[in-house]
């Protein structure tokens, strides 16, 4: 008996079946949990996926190049997600047009924020060179943040990890502060969110209303853009050290 | 659905190509998402199959993530070690860049609405 499971395990753990279903099962669960709790900021899908994942993971001793081998399909979907993001996008073109000035310059504003002030935090608190590099890029939307952070000399799977993490901060966090400063601009809830947290806000800001995800959609791809080809020209000033 | 769903990876293909061709710093995903809105502009709008395949896909977009999220498990180490400096390095970025952003947009915004 004992002998079986063991055997059943191991075909399980070598196959990318098992990291598959695990991933959407335990989705569907996060999302199933967020849906009892009203959508609760709190409650965000992605937060309370990874954490059952890793516990899953660290109890059963399975290495995480393991899980991404059947992982990585849905990781695949990445790429045909962010073209789809053209379509929204569309939809909202009347406003764009209307909005192009004032959204460059939050844009450019709000990206050098991002990055600036992440690395002046990590900074004065003491991080190392590697995490400083891998966090300026955390505001960009994942597979965009590996190839800056490579390209800067910062670790992109460290990258990886933090711009989860920021997105599901702004995604937590975006309605509180709203409510503080008063905004209640769909454009300028979804533009702003999406400069700050990517995919991870866009998704948050798509539960709001269509009209706020398409413009978190437009600022989470100008914002790759602009961070891409700004950030190796402003890294060495932040990087900066006297003597 | 098929149709949309090869329509979409033809643009990211396309993307990939132009991006490593002219060696941009931008992944290819992203120029095919501008590619794309450059043809429904020129099109006049997505079919209907592929505004419903493109919603399917987005309602999910969270999902997307998870894999990523979990490489969480890989930088335990360094993350305790220095976890003070990222966590306020993420908080404060990711909330004064929201804020920033959202202020000054509503502030221009609203100066150009009120000149018109």
């Amino acid at each position: 008996m004992t002998t079986r499971i063991g055997e059943i395990w191991v075909y399980l753990s070598a196959s990318p079946l098992l990291g598959l279903t695990l991933t959407l099962l335990t989705y569907q669960g996060a999302v199933w949990v967020s849906r009892r709790l009203r959508n609760h900021p709190l409650a965000n899908p992605v937060l309370i996926a990874v954490a059952v994942l890793v516990t899953l993971l660290t109890m059963t001793g399975t290495p995480y190049q393991t899980y991404f081998e059947g992982a990585q399909f849905v990781h695949f979907l990445l790429g045909p997600a962010t073209v789809a993001l053209a379509i929204p996008l569309y939809a909202q073109f009347g406003r764009l047009k209307r909005m192009v000035g004032p959204l460059l310059v939050a844009l450019l504003i709000g990206s050098l924020t991002a990055a600036g002030s992440a690395v002046i935090v990590g900074r004065v608190l003491g991080a190392s060179d590697a995490t400083l590099y891998s966090l300026a890029p955390k505001s960009v939307t994942t597979p965009i943040a590996m190839g800056i952070a490579e390209h800067i000399g910062g670790l992109p799977s460290l990258t990886a990890v933090l711009v989860i993490l920021t997105g599901i901060l702004g995604a937590v966090g975006a309605q509180g502060l709203y409510a503080l400063l008063k905004i209640d601009d769909p454009a300028v809830r979804g533009f702003a969110l999406g400069v700050a947290s990517h995919g991870i806000g866009t998704a948050r800001a798509f539960q709001l209303s269509e009209q706020t995800g398409a413009f978190a959609a437009l600022a989470m791809g100008l914002n790759g853009l602009l961070t891409s080809a700004m950030l190796p020209l402003v890294m060495p000033l932040l990087m900066y050290r006297m003597g | 659905m098929l149709s949309a769903i090869t329509l979409l990876l033809l643009f990211q293909l396309v993307g990939e190509v132009v991006t490593r061709f002219f060696a941009l710093p931008v992944p290819g995903p992203v120029i095919g998402m501008a590619l794309l809105f450059a043809a429904l502009a020129w099109r006049g709008g997505p079919s209907e199959g592929l505004r419903k395949t493109a919603n399917d896909l987005l309602q999910h977009l969270s999902l997307l993530f998870v894999p990523a999220g979990v490489g969480v498990m890989l930088h335990v180490h360094r993350i305790a070690e220095e976890w003070l400096p990222i966590v306020s390095a993420l908080v404060t970025s990711t909330f004064l860049t929201i804020a920033v952003t959202a202020l000054v947009l509503r502030g221009l915004h609203v100066h150009e609405e009120q000149q018109k």
